[in-house]
């Protein structure tokens, strides 16, 4: 029942699965660095699965190339203009994670979550 | 095309030039530019409703000049109007009331900062508020996130570093889920304009194409905004962010950023999805399942807190847990109750928030309970406003929370099998927050033992009391004229449709 479609969703299902790594690891690493990283892997994935959906084989670029003007020669442009948002975004929060995870080290010389949590429990503010 | 018609996009544009300039302005210019342009949106939004109610109709506003399925789109009803409106009205009386506090814990180099912030935390709200683009509300949900998380940082200690960290891990866990679940609505669809993809749904439902998927998808939409919004088992990093941010901070990110999110939520579940398909999966009840469970186990954690803004906090966990209760019931009143919850809970938990930093401003800047001992005389306008807020929150008669909670009772009424767990966890929710509320009203009163008692004088801040009175008076107002609110709900979930 599977095996066909899964087949001619490769793409989608690579997608999804780094979708998911990614996201395991942006929720359960402790290390600040590898959860910026596990983020920049979930966007990453969202961004294939765009690029893999938007893709169909024998289609160009939508930029009228030697007069030909019918619609079927063409790819729909929309998702990839949603990838170079999605890059946008995905840029200016992975900016404002590391300049956090800078003053965090800065303050506790130590990248690990949880233990700063501890010592702000110690330091009892 | 009226040029009324402009004025949601004018509303967005203002605000986020406003930020714009703001970040070239000194700090008092820009507080002044903050206050002028919360002003000036709502009282366009004030116009807006007027004419919205006047027609009857909602309108459709091209962003470009690009029709239907190409261009990007704003659209308004009454729904949306009111809601602008009322997000204005609460960010302008916090800011107000969280002024001085401000001036107190931030560095005067940074305040023009913290104004780009507000400035573009409004824009984003009215984006998500006004979309008809589900890509758009997308980029604007992180906007809010990035804005919201400037809140929390603004005042630097380690407490708030590590809650905005926090906050920031949450809510791009709640931001992917949601772009993943975009993303498979498009490819399922082929749209993105909210209309555009409601028809689609209603087509593969008749055609019972892609059952599984679009389950999937609605599953992973509602989780993510219901992650984004501090759902209860993801509320991890709202004690801190509430409890250590400036004032201002805590009641705007309590009572208008988490709000933003639920209200794109319902306005999903209307115009995206569509409200039969939407009740009909089984997502509606994990939603429900876990807004019962937050009413109870928030309420139980702010129990145990000894720390009154921590604990304030802990009670926005028990009160998002109702709104979704409501979401969760799948009926119009149901539904028509959660909307009310979230200008109940809006004016309500700020009022408290604003409050008790005049409780603990009298206490030596302590926060515990003990400390607090007969703040409530030391400072009689916050003892009488965070009197009230309590009395709203447990849902004593005359005051918004009681109409809400009503509202609630008579939507889980008549439903076969929600009815048990609803009204069951909202007795048990109200005993809880009757007993944390009262115990510190009650502890806000009590007499001071004379000996350790010293003179602290209280200095007369006019703007600070006309910030409570106004919260008071919004709040009674809420609470005795809930006819007119609830048929304005109404017809604006009809606009909806």
């Amino acid at each position: 029942m599977f095996g066909p479609n899964l087949f001619h969703n490769a793409g989608g299902c690579v997608a999804v699965i780094l979708f998911g790594i990614g996201f395991s690891n942006l929720l359960l690493q402790k290390n600040l660095i590898k959860k910026i990283i596990g983020l920049n892997i979930m966007d990453t994935a969202v961004y294939l699965y765009l690029a893999v959906k938007g893709y169909i084989a024998g289609r160009v670029a939508p930029i009228v190339t030697d007069g030909v003007q019918e619609v079927g020669a063409y790819i729909n442009p929309v998702p990839s203009g949603l990838v170079l948002t999605g890059i946008v975004v995905s840029v200016s929060v992975t900016a404002i994670m590391l300049s956090l995870t800078i003053r965090l080290y800065r303050r506790y010389h130590t990248l690990d979550l949880d233990e700063i949590s501890m010592r702000l429990k110690k330091e009892g503010l | 095309m009226r040029f009324v018609q402009n004025f949601p996009f004018f509303s967005i544009i203002l605000s986020m030039f406003a930020g714009i300039v703001s970040s070239v302005l000194p700090s008092r210019a820009a507080k002044w530019v903050n206050t002028v342009l919360i002003v000036t949106v709502g009282i366009l939004s004030v116009v807006l409703l007027a004419y919205l109610t006047g027609t009857g109709e909602p309108f459709v506003y091209w962003m470009g000049h690009f029709p239907a399925p190409w261009g990007n789109e704003i659209r308004a009803g009454v729904l949306e109007a009111g809601m602008a409106l009322f997000f204005c009205v609460i960010m302008l009386l916090s800011m107000a009331g969280g002024r001085k506090k401000l001036i107190g814990e931030v560095e005067y180099s940074k305040h023009s900062l913290y104004y780009i912030m507000v400035d573009l935390l409004l824009s984003s709200l009215l984006a998500l508020v006004y979309t008809n683009d589900l890509f758009t509300a997308y980029v604007f949900v992180e906007i809010n996130t990035i804005s919201a998380c400037g809140l929390i940082m603004i005042r630097q200690n380690g407490r708030t570093i590590e809650a905005a960290v926090r906050y920031m891990i949450m809510s791009l866990l709640g931001s992917g889920l949601f772009l993943m679940g975009l993303c498979t609505l498009y490819d399922l669809t082929g749209h993105l304009l909210m209309s555009n993809i409601r028809e689609s749904v209603v087509q593969l439902m008749e055609q019972g194409a892609y059952a599984v998927p679009l389950t999937v998808t609605i599953g992973l939409i509602s989780a993510g905004l219901a992650i984004k919004s501090a759902l209860y088992p993801f509320h991890t990093w709202l004690p801190d962010a509430y409890g250590y941010s400036t004032v201002s901070s805590a009641a705007m990110l309590s009572s208008l950023v988490s709000k933003g999110y639920i209200f794109l939520l319902i306005k999903i579940i209307y115009r995206v999805i569509g409200f039969e398909v939407f009740a009909r999966s089984r997502i509606i009840d994990v939603l429900f399942v876990f807004g019962v469970l937050g009413m109870i186990f928030g309420s139980v954690s702010a129990i145990r807190e000894n720390d009154i803004r921590r604990m304030i906090a802990f009670s926005s966990v028990a009160q998002i847990g109702y709104i979704y209760m409501g979401i969760g019931l799948g009926t119009q009143i149901g539904m028509t109750a959660s909307i009310f919850h979230i200008l109940s809970h809006a004016a309500t938990k700020s009022l408290l928030f604003i409050a008790a930093i005049g409780l603990t401003d009298v206490s030596r800047g302590s926060r515990r309970f003990i400390d607090l001992t007969g703040a409530g005389y030391r400072h009689r306008m916050a003892g009488v406003a965070f009197t009230v807020g309590s009395l709203s929150m447990v849902g004593v008669p005359m005051f918004s929370g009681f109409v809400s909670k009503l509202l609630f009772a008579e939507a889980s009424v008549g439903h076969v099998y929600k009815m048990l767990p609803a009204v069951v966890a909202l007795a048990v929710s109200t005993i809880l927050n009757a007993i944390y509320f009262m115990k510190t009203v009650i502890r806000i009163y009590v007499p001071e033992r004379r000996m350790d008692r010293e003179i602290i004088t209280v200095r007369k801040e006019p703007v600070y009391a006309a910030v409570l009175v106004c919260f008071i008076l919004l709040n009674i107002a809420l609470g005795m004229l809930s006819q007119p609110v609830v048929e304005w709900i109404g017809s604006g979930l009809d606009m909806f449709g």
